[in-house]
């Protein structure tokens, strides 16, 4: 029987560029160069790998976002994904992690699934929730936070280096896996893979195809609400020395000054 | 007044820094009363009664140690029930966040993650957070149910304030979904007797500069001349040079300690994501135009294989 994975991407904006909120305080998205957030890429690099070793896979990238947010399953497909769906829908503008999780849930039953792989955390929100949501709305095992994963025999296994010790983890398909970036690198896609990509098909789901309620998600129906956004003033100059062969000493001179010797 | 639930985190009984400042904060809102779990959970309770907890709530059974979060959350959902407090704050852990997400959903209540301050509002706690790799700072809180809020340690000064801290059992029944991830073996970390990264006041961090794993003893020497804990850029990390669980930055831990000092590294927004909030920040790097100087309180242009070992020399000395 084929194994059914689906990989939840992200689409982010760049942070290496210049990231801001908008006017309602959500993420601007519309503004700024966006792209698949990187740590999603190694969530779709172990589904690659997983389906490898598999008889039979198929990989389906799941997105929630906004009409760019296709460039992110373009990017996972190009990596050799099999298909797509966009959960797009005007309403969910604003959609907080305990949202997400109940779109990307409904999706993701409503797609069928055995496997499901998340990235370690959104580069943008950077909550690193939304896989132990999903596991708590889809009532399956999380194994999350995995620096290592395989799949035997219905049952996925993977390494979890906590704060304090390395875990090996086990447990029985389904299951909903996150992957960090110790996983291994994620490969860059061919240009073949990027040619296959144009006709792999992207399937787009509305919040009714998926039964939810506008008032369930998108700012009005977030549980959160931020009420100020300040950019950080920039950190007043220091001073900053060249080594003339004493830097060491000066920095030393600093530090006491600071009582820190 | 209200009552506010603070998740203990503790390593058989003895409660890390972290959920100390918690109880800093809670008292902020209400009276705390903590959540105790696992293997040495009563044996917490002298360190949270002299912080404030006016009760401590404990539970211990093998599916804590046995299985992954979700008997945690079990027990946690089972003393909320209980207590039915004003809010409920969780160390901001890996696991902890984890933890207080998929109580957030049971519970019908919003969350918000690494919080570095909380305070009282009219409309329940107010919580700071830090985004965008420390460039924006913002104001949140949680609109529906009981607000689930984690915190990021080195948030709050750790304050003594003596409670009565009475131990009550909390009695727990684990839900089908308890034993749903098997925890098969657990390799505890190596104990290097230096601070713990997240906890401490000072961090000595080395990147791609120092180039070769047998290099990182000059950027050691300096932490034990100081006492601080040693971190690494994910270059140093990803060359093999140190161990990942001393990473700073966006996918390793995030520090926030009185005076970071970054030897050989540049400075990308992900490193920065990690330790931007330090207190005082210094760096040696050898090309004036690395993105770390536009950060520093105070900076040496040169070559760190020179810089760091007359530093760590100098601090020797006037340490007598
Ligand atoms: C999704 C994602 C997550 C990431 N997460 C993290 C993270 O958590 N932490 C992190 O650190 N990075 C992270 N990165 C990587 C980050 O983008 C940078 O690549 C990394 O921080 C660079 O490390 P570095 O500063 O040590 O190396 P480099 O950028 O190569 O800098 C080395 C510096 O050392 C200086 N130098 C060299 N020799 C000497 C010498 N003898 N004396 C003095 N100075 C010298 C050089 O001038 C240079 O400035 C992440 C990237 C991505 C895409
Ligand atoms: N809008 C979204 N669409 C698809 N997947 C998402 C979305 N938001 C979060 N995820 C997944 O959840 C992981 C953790 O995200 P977060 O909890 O927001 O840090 C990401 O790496 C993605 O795999």
């Amino acid at each position: 029987m084929s194994l059914r994975i689906v990989v939840t991407v992200k689409y982010v904006p760049d942070a290496t560029g210049d990231r801001h909120f908008a006017d309602d305080l959500t993420v601007d998205r519309d503004d700024v160069d966006g792209l698949l957030s990187e740590l999603d890429e190694y969530a779709v690099e172990q589904a690659l790998q997983i389906a490898d070793e598999a008889d039979d896979a198929e990989i389906t990238v799941l997105t929630v976002g906004p009409e760019d947010a296709k460039d992110a399953l373009r990017k996972a497909l190009s990596m050799g994904a099999d298909k797509a769906i966009h959960v797009e829908d005007d309403d969910l503008h604003g959609t907080d992690a305990i949202g997400t999780s109940l779109v990307l849930a409904k999706a993701i039953e409503k797609a069928g699934y055995d496997l499901v792989i998340s990235g370690m955390a959104s580069t943008d929100g950077t909550m690193g929730v939304v896989p132990a949501l999903v596991a708590e709305r889809l009532g399956v095992p999380q194994v999350t936070l995995l620096s290592e994963v395989s799949v035997e025999d219905g049952t996925v296994k993977g390494r979890r280096d906590g704060d304090s010790a390395s875990e090996q983890l086990e447990a029985s398909l389904p299951a909903v896996v996150s992957v960090t970036d110790q996983s291994g690198e994620a490969r860059y896609p061919s240009f073949k893979g990027i040619m296959a990509a144009k006709k792999k098909p992207v399937t787009s789901w509305d919040l009714s195809d998926l039964d939810i309620e506008a008032e369930e998600v998108g700012l009005e129906g977030a549980y959160t609400v931020v009420d100020s956004a300040t950019e950080r003033p920039a950190r007043t100059a220091g001073t900053i020395v060249k080594d003339e062969g004493e830097g060491g000493k000066q920095l030393a001179e600093f530090l006491a000054g600071q009582k820190f010797i | 007044m209200a009552e506010v639930l603070v998740y203990v985190d503790h390593v058989d009984g003895a409660v890390r820094k972290p959920t100390l400042e918690l109880l800093t904060l809670a008292r902020r809102i209400g009276e705390p009363v903590a959540v105790a779990l696992g293997a040495g959970a009563a044996d917490t309770a002298a360190a949270l009664a002299e912080h404030g907890a006016t009760r401590v709530l404990t539970a211990d059974a093998p599916e804590f140690a046995d299985y992954l979060v979700v008997p945690k959350v079990d027990a946690l959902q089972a003393a909320y029930e209980s207590v039915s407090p004003a809010a409920v704050l969780v160390p901001s852990s890996a696991e902890g966040k984890e933890i207080a997400a998929r109580l957030a959903v049971r519970i019908g209540s919003g969350i918000i993650t690494d919080a570095i301050d909380l305070e009282a509002g009219d409309e329940g706690p107010v919580a700071t957070q830090s985004v965008f790799a420390a460039g924006f700072s913002t104001k949140s809180r949680v609109s529906k149910g009981t607000p689930v809020i984690t915190v990021k340690p080195n948030s709050a000064a750790v304050e003594p304030a003596p409670a009565a801290g009475a131990v009550e059992a909390l009695s727990v029944t684990f839900s089908d979904k308890a034993t749903g991830t098997r925890i098969t073996s657990r390799t505890p970390r190596e104990s290097t007797g230096r601070p713990e990264l997240t906890e401490a006041a000072i961090v000595v961090s080395g990147g791609r500069g120092v180039n070769g794993a047998e290099n990182f003893a000059i950027i050691e020497a300096l932490a034990d001349s100081l006492g601080a804990a040693v971190g690494a850029s994910r270059a140093a990390v990803d060359a093999g040079w140190y161990p990942h669980s001393n990473q700073v930055g966006q996918t390793g831990k995030s520090v926030s300690p009185q005076l970071y000092i970054a030897s050989g590294i540049s400075g990308a927004i992900q490193h920065r994501a990690g330790m931007q909030t330090s207190k005082t920040i210094v760096a040696v790097n050898k090309d004036a135009e690395a993105p770390i100087f536009d950060l520093v309180d105070y900076g040496v242009v040169g070559d760190l294989f020179e810089v760091v070992p007359q530093l760590t020399e100098e601090i020797k000395t006037r340490k007598g």
